[in-house]
């Protein structure tokens, strides 16, 4: 497909216009969502990494009773820490990562939208994980809980700096995901192909703008909490203290506010992939796309109305309790319905199982587990039972690690080739599963057990009386077999980076667009931009499909369409590589660390802010910038055939 | 309702894995899946509805059993307040006559077969009240006073722990219900409406002065002496109880003494200091608490 454009040299001219700069001043200027993607993905995976191995050590404490090996104070800030990392630094970034990479391929787009706001969301990212580890190092890491409730977390009771870190952490995480939240929901409204109506929007694409909606609605009710814990600490406000008027439950239904579509932003994603890999290995449409793509819509309107049952202990009225039992029970239907529409496909689908196909039926198994635990849970005379032993721990474990964790495995054996260029091992890949799947059952099975024997969550230790130990080195040896399972990928994914098959464009036989690329793909994503017939267009498209024109190759030319048909509209000159996102994210995190130590930092370092936003917006001439009208002439496209070569004239 | 869980799980499974067989058994040539979507269709709607009936039964079941907990009610029922500590509980028995009040920690005993209503509150932080065998958590929440009723069925020890993390010491932070027969039950209230008696033995008086010049006595209170402090558990009957320090040691002259040597030994990070006393004084003081019967 390339050949003949490279000779014709537009696709030559046009990979120049959109390549990102390189050298080491360079490599702070990406704007490729592409790059920016993948270090999302390693970024997150790394801070991934970390959380398991703060995990581990947490399962070392507990494989034996009264164990001396962590202390308190030491143990407090693993859990926490533990915490925080995987909801905040791995769960929604390597999500937020797989949309920034491939929302834009599956969509057609040359870009990502705000190419430099996700710049400077990754930053603000990176930054965010490197200010909580080097706190931990300095012993000054969360040690309140990933939920940190007041007044446990307010100053009398926390007087160190470690409820700040997790405060600011959190302010870090939230402006890095509301920016990506925004770019993706621009990207898939308003610069799909010519073709890729919303009703033939890949479902994973809906996946990722569902959970981009919930970010945005989300994400403010925690980072209103978490602004006004930090002001009680440092200003000597009173938010949530009961001493001055202030009310401690406030900070539960705002965190939970968060909290819940938190687990529904992680969850969603994972769906989306579910659907994606079970189209692909099923050789068919999924069976139901309008109830899937409802279900999902319906899981992020009722995902905010559950809040309470992370509450069901405070002793609120008992009618309210019943509409929230109402309410969490009733989540499980979209989420049923989901189900029912994978196993249909499947049923009537001509299946092949690859490895990316096996972490989906681990996740079928485990996710159902942990989805049926949750129905127990939003039944208030159990929850009150288990809630917060370790029954909720298995869980939610189940729900997270099934439902997200397994899913994200197989888009990782699903999409390395696609980023990579490679294929994982087929082979190494079925140990590496079968590793995980028994570790994983292992080390979260025996703790439903050990929650209704009353083992109490968030304890350093446990006295040998309990009769709890046998459970939990169980567990603990179940742990020891999972990081044998990361270890040998992590150690595959190196390898077959440089030994591993070379993939072609298309290896699985896929039907959406980000395989009608190269692997990995150009700098401008499509030499030609494809258009789009059906909701698999690579299965859907006739051969002759129309093919995208009028868009220059010596500039970065970005079609915009409208929201619903996605019909032409206007053409958009996209901004330049640039060094002002990561240098405005610097001044943001001089700014973010300063409030910990005084107020003043927030005065003094927002002019920092201003400069680099000031260099970040300064304006452009009309002719380096702006958009201009889509010419009447391409309101119709051309068949390949007909259609200049790649770029090419107006 | 985990047997219907345990159920659905089989079921969907079974599913998948069907699917999963059929799935793969098909191969490439016999290829005609739209001739059975109307039939999926079906399947898959009636799934969906089951779906709907099963847990609407289960919320039904939800609700219906959160009213009968709910409902236990009776107008000659003992009421006792707790309020959380870091890491301890402070139990008060209420009385209309205020010096039949009666204040006691880590341990307390309910009448059996007779409704018991608690009243939770916490000085510092969020705990939470779980005593499995007897009731679910209810959280122990600065400025908030809520009522749970429990009653013991059967008399016997029912071991409890906070369950809402509460800082350091949150894994040692026990709580001990004793439920017995009423007459017992009101022995043993009168016991603990007594004030502490004089210590009838040399030694012990000694540790009572041990007591009442160091520091000891500006944290905990001894009722019927001087010693009034409010912000550790009240020892007046401390040797009756079977533990010490929330649950964390079985309440021994071992581990009294080495408890009140080095707190932080045993509870690391509790707001009891280490005491230095010189060997005698220490055993005298070790005397006069395990006189307060």
């Amino acid at each position: 497909m390339r050949g003949p454009l490279d000779a014709d040299g537009g696709a030559v001219q046009l990979e120049q216009t959109w390549a990102d700069p390189s050298g080491l001043i360079g490599w702070f200027e990406h704007v490729d969502h592409k790059s920016l993607g993948r270090r999302y993905l390693i970024t997150a995976f790394g801070f991934f990494l970390i959380g398991g191995v703060l995990a581990a050590l947490m399962r070392l404490q507990l494989s034996r009773p009264d164990n001396t090996f962590i202390g308190p104070d030491l143990y407090n800030q693993i859990f926490s820490t533990h915490g925080t990392t995987m909801m905040f630094l791995f769960a929604v970034p390597v999500m937020q990562g797989l949309g920034i990479y491939f929302v834009p391929l599956m969509v057609g787009a040359r870009s990502i939208a705000f190419p430099r706001l996700v710049a400077f969301s990754y930053w603000m990212f990176l930054f965010g994980g490197i200010f909580l580890f080097v706190s931990f190092l300095l012993n000054a890491g969360p040690d309140v809980g990933w939920f940190s409730y007041p007044p446990l977390s307010e100053a009398l009771y926390t007087p160190t700096k470690r409820a700040d870190v997790w405060a600011q952490l959190i302010t870090f995480t939230e402006v890095a995901s509301l920016a990506v939240a925004v770019a993706i929901i621009t990207t898939v409204l308003k610069l799909r192909t010519p073709g890729m109506t919303l009703n033939r929007l890949p479902i994973f694409v809906w996946a990722q703008v569902v959970t981009s909606f919930m970010v945005l609605f989300a994400m403010p009710a925690v980072m209103l909490a978490s602004t006004e814990l930090i002001l009680d600490r440092l200003v000597g406000t009173h938010f949530f203290d009961v001493e001055h008027a202030g009310d401690a439950l406030v900070w539960q239904h705002l965190f939970w506010f968060f909290g819940h579509p938190e687990v529904y932003i992680i969850f969603i994603p994972g769906t989306g992939i579910v659907s994606t890999i079970i189209t692909t290995f099923s050789r068919r449409h999924i069976f139901g796309y309008l109830p899937v793509i409802l279900s999902l819509v319906a899981t992020a309107f009722m995902g905010f109305g559950l809040w309470v049952h992370h509450m069901f202990a405070t002793g609120l009225p008992q009618l309210g309790e019943s509409f929230f039992t109402a309410a969490s029970i009733m989540i499980a239907i979209p989420t049923g319905t989901q189900i029912f529409c994978w196993i249909a496909t499947m049923w009537s689908g001509r299946i092949a199982v690859k490895t990316p196909m096996l972490w989906i039926l681990g996740f079928f198994a485990i996710f159902i587990l942990g989805g049926l635990t949750g129905v127990m849970l939003a039944a208030v005379p159990l929850n009150i039972q288990v809630h917060d032993t370790f029954f909720v721990v298995a869980h939610f474990h189940y729900v997270l690690i099934g439902g997200a964790v397994f899913p994200l495995f197989g888009a990782f054996y699903y999409w390395y080739p696609k980023i990579t260029g490679r294929m994982l091992s087929e082979r190494v890949g079925a140990w590496v599963f079968a590793l995980l799947f028994t570790g994983f059952n292992l080390t979260f099975f025996p703790m439903h057990v050990l929650g209704l024997h009353g083992m109490p969550r968030r304890v350093y230790t446990y006295a040998a009386s309990m009769g709890w130990d046998s459970l939990n080195l169980l567990a603990s040896l179940g742990a020891l077999l999972m990081a044998c399972g990361v270890l040998t990928f992590v150690v595959d994914a190196v390898r077959a980076l440089s030994a591993g098959a070379v993939a072609a464009d298309n290896p699985w036989g896929a039907g959406t667009l980000e395989w009608a690329t190269t692997s990995p793909p150009p700098n401008s994503n499509f030499p030609r931009s494809p258009t789009a017939a059906g909701r698999e267009p690579l299965w859907d498209n006739p051969p002759d499909q129309p093919v995208v024109v009028g868009l220059r190759s010596d500039a970065r030319d970005v079609l915009v369409t409208h929201v619903l048909d996605a019909e032409p509209d206007h053409r958009l000159v996209f901004p330049e590589p640039s060094i002002w996102p990561f240098l405005t994210a610097i001044a943001t995190t001089g700014l973010f660390i300063w409030s910990i130590f005084t107020p003043w930092g927030v005065v003094y370092g927002a002019g920092p802010v201003f400069v680099t936003m000031v260099g970040w917006f300064w304006p452009k001439s009309p002719d380096e910038g702006g958009s201009q009208p889509w010419p009447i002439a391409h309101r119709t496209l051309p068949r390949p055939s007909e259609a200049p070569a790649a770029g090419g004239a107006i | 309702m985990l047997w219907v869980c345990a159920g659905v799980f089989v079921i969907v499974l079974t599913g998948v894995f069907l699917a999963l067989r059929r799935g793969t058994r098909t191969n490439a040539d016999q290829d005609s899946p739209n001739a059975s979507e109307r039939a999926l269709a079906r399947a898959v709607g009636i799934a969906v509805g089951t779906t709907v009936v099963v847990l609407l039964g289960l919320l039904v079941a939800s609700v219906w059993t959160g009213r009968a907990i709910g409902s236990l009610h009776a107008s000659s029922a003992v009421t006792i307040e707790i309020i959380g500590h870091q890491w301890w509980w402070e139990i008060q028995y209420d009385d209309a006559i205020p010096s039949r009040r009666v204040i006691t920690a880590n341990e307390f005993h309910i009448p059996t077969d007779r409704p018991v209503v608690l009243k939770v509150t916490s000085r510092d932080v969020i705990h939470s009240f779980w005593v499995p065998n007897l009731h679910g958590k209810r959280d122990l929440i600065p400025g908030y006073i809520t009522a749970l009723w429990i009653q013991a069925d059967r008399p016997g020890r029912f071991r409890g722990q906070c369950a809402e993390f509460c800082g350091l010491q949150h894994a040692h932070m026990a709580i001990d219900v004793i439920a017995e027969s009423d007459s017992d039950f009101e022995t043993w209230l009168d016991t603990m409406r007594r004030p502490a008696s004089d210590p009838s033995d040399a030694t012990a008086r000694r540790g009572r002065d041990v007591f009442m010049q160091a520091r000891c006595a500006g944290c905990h209170t001894v009722r019927g002496t001087d010693a009034a402090g409010q912000v550790a558990p009240d020892l007046t009957h401390v040797a009756t109880r079977n533990t010490l320090a929330a649950g964390t040691l079985g309440n021994t002259r071992e581990h009294l003494t080495s408890w009140i040597r080095d707190p932080q030994g045993a509870k690391p990070g509790n707001q009891m200091p280490p005491n230095i006393f010189a060997p005698d004084d220490l055993a005298a003081l070790v005397a006069y608490l395990e006189s307060l019967r």
